[in-house]
């Protein structure tokens, strides 16, 4: 039950901090989720997070995930209703206001403001998925190598061609499977 | 609107939506679904939407969805709109839940899962620093995705108490000059 009350506060708060997307929020989920409330640990998450891009939709809807991992059925409902519902009750009505500010330079000044810091806290959440999907402790220097050239390779082939990411991570799994099997 | 869909029409267009975007560009799915094939929004429309949707906390797309379904029906109309975005997903997710639940001990699957999880780390550094390139070009914004990116990754400051200390800094900087013209 108070798993439950935990989901909620949590994600709500997610919601509320999620400026620019999803991916901003990264590495602070992960800090609640795993060094917080240890719900999953890191690798965990990592996985989620590696399996909210392969499914279809909105790749946040990893939360899900998290919140089914914690308390089942009732845990997935909570989670994505907090993460999804307070943000979307504020778009709702700001909607409405937005227009009334149209030609308030302001509005520019924090779009502006806000753009650096939603591409550090992307950065950041590289580093928190990358820090045990890519270069983990945990792992021998072989198995590092190889988690990490395949990251690059992504990034690298994703520069070079327009091509569907969820190919990509399928691609990935293969090359992991190949290469990382009994490392 | 005297011939507004309905909330069904709705949910199944942005459930088809939900159902055939991979890989985090689903924005531009929602355009084409949208202004192109429905004709629900004009570009303009869709652009104001977008960028309301960006400013505010919560997932572009899921933003997008709640303006445009509020336009369309009103509150059912968002309902509509924001659910069929992001239940087909929650399904997948569900199922590649369960298949990882019961796989996850089984070295192949974890050695698949292990490539998946850094091609992941790849494509949101790909997506990060496709989205940043402006940023990375600007000594002042550079400033703040470094600033923000090591209190975040390095010093585990927690993101409220990030984004009170910097984004007002950055509001600021970006303020609009003071000309009687401006508008």
């Amino acid at each position: 039950m108070s798993d439950l009350v935990k989901l909620l506060n949590v994600f709500c708060l997610l919601s509320l901090l999620a400026v620019g997307g999803g991916s901003a929020v990264l590495p602070q989920m992960e800090h609640e989720t795993v060094a917080l409330h240890h719900w999953i640990t890191g690798n965990q998450f990592a996985t989620i997070y590696s399996l909210g891009q392969m499914a279809p939709g909105p790749n946040m809807s990893m939360v899900a995930l998290i919140g089914w991992q914690v308390a089942g059925v009732a845990g997935l409902l909570i989670a994505l209703v907090a993460f999804y519902l307070p943000s979307s009750f504020l778009t709702y009505g700001c909607s409405y206001a937005w227009d009334f500010f149209k030609d308030n330079p302001w509005r520019d000044a924090v779009q502006r403001g806000m753009a650096p810091i939603t591409i550090g806290l992307m950065l950041a959440g590289v580093h928190a998925v990358g820090k045990t999907a890519s270069i983990n402790p945990d792992h021998s220097l072989h198995f590092n190598t190889i988690t990490t050239l395949i990251g690059l390779a992504v990034t690298g082939i994703l520069f070079a061609k327009r091509i569907n990411p969820a190919l990509l991570m399928l691609v990935g799994g293969g090359v992991g499977w190949f290469f990382l099997r009994g490392i | 609107m005297s011939d507004a869909p309905s909330p069904a029409a709705i949910f199944l267009a942005f459930a088809r939506i939900g159902i055939t975007s991979f890989g985090g560009g689903l924005v531009a799915y929602l355009r084409d679904a949208l202004v192109d094939e429905k004709k629900w929004m004009d570009h303009d429309e869709f652009l104001a939407a977008l960028e309301i949707g960006q400013t505010l906390p919560g997932l572009n797309s899921v933003n997008v969805a709640i303006i445009a379904g509020r336009k369309l029906n009103g509150p059912a109309g968002s309902i509509a709109a924001a659910s069929g975005l992001i239940l087909p997903g929650v399904a997948a997710l569900l199922v590649l839940g369960i298949l990882y639940d019961r796989f996850r001990h089984d070295p192949d699957v974890t050695a698949a899962l292990s490539g998946i999880a850094a091609a992941a780390v790849g494509l949101l550094l790909q997506v990060t620093l496709k989205i940043g390139a402006k940023q990375f070009l600007n000594i002042r914004d550079l400033f703040f995705v470094i600033s923000t990116f090591l209190l975040v990754a390095l010093y585990h400051v927690s993101l409220p108490v990030v984004l009170f200390l910097v984004a007002p800094l950055a509001i600021i900087l970006c303020r609009p000059a003071r000309t009687k013209d401006q508008q």
